[in-house]
């Protein structure tokens, strides 16, 4: 098992940089550019998601980005200590009705589904927030 | 380091916009204002030339969101032209080539807007 690490402030300027590390070490691990691609994404959205409604924007919190890889996993985990969260109050909308009413927002965690293999949210005891972003190299994409 | 640009030029009565870069939730405000700026002066023929766009997140993906009823309401449009594969992707992946007219280049744009007026 590998494990790299991150720590970034609660700013969407720091996005740049949490994309660059986590394409390095996805490309690293043996991932095609389509693949590198995706998990960047994936994970651009997560921390999007902590700045703007777990942080309210507030610049001076903290993320925390760890990648830890196993074999054929590759699992991002995003720690932050801001508002919790219930993923389950999330429901994947209706892309048909989504884009005929004009709606704005709330795609960041149903896109982060489509790109990854897994998502799963997990709160701690100390009321710490992680967000787990997991994809498997295949064959398919496979560099 | 600048991570996102837009030249805003005008070609037939039509605003371009051509983006370079990175557009996430940090630059997204930065489209947000041009087109913002473009409404308020009664501009509603828009191509976004998509050629130098790095990447897009769902916070770009939003702006366009933000106008597209607008722009359409008073018979206009906002067409992205000149898309990389891996751009387009993200816009294929949440099914938005069902509302947006996506070209291939600018020619193309332009003449859709052209049949739209006749």
């Amino acid at each position: 098992m590998k494990t790299l690490q991150l720590k970034i402030k609660s700013k969407t300027d720091k996005l740049y940089f949490v994309r660059d590390f986590v394409s390095d070490a996805a490309r690293n691990f043996g991932f095609d550019e389509e693949a590198v691609s995706k998990i960047a994404l994936a994970v651009d959205e997560a921390c999007t998601n902590i700045i703007k409604h777990s942080y309210n924007y507030a610049p001076n919190k903290e993320l925390d980005v760890r990648i830890i890889t196993n074999e054929k996993v590759f699992e991002v985990v995003i720690t932050h200590q801001g508002k919790l969260f219930d993923p389950s109050a999330i429901h994947a909308p209706n892309m048909q009705e989504y884009l005929s009413s004009y709606r704005r927002g709330g795609l960041g965690m149903h896109l982060m589904k489509l790109l990854m293999d897994k998502v799963d949210y997990k709160i701690l005891p100390n009321q710490t927030c992680e967000v787990h972003l997991v994809k498997l190299i295949t064959k398919k994409n496979e560099n | 380091m600048s991570q996102f640009k837009i030249d805003l030029r005008e070609k037939n009565d039509i605003n371009v916009l051509d983006l370079k870069g990175y557009l996430d939730a940090h630059t997204a405000p930065e489209l947000e204002k041009v087109l913002q700026n473009l409404m308020d002066v009664n501009k509603f023929n828009i191509i976004v030339n998509c050629k130098d766009l790095s990447y897009i997140s769902s916070a770009g993906l939003g702006v366009f969101m933000a106008y597209i009823e607008d722009v359409r309401k008073h018979k206009g449009d906002i067409k992205l032209t000149n898309m990389s594969a891996k751009v387009y992707n993200v816009f294929d992946l949440l099914g938005f080539p069902l509302l947006y007219d996506i070209t291939k280049d600018e020619t193309e744009a332009i003449k859709n807007f052209s049949s739209l007026k006749s």
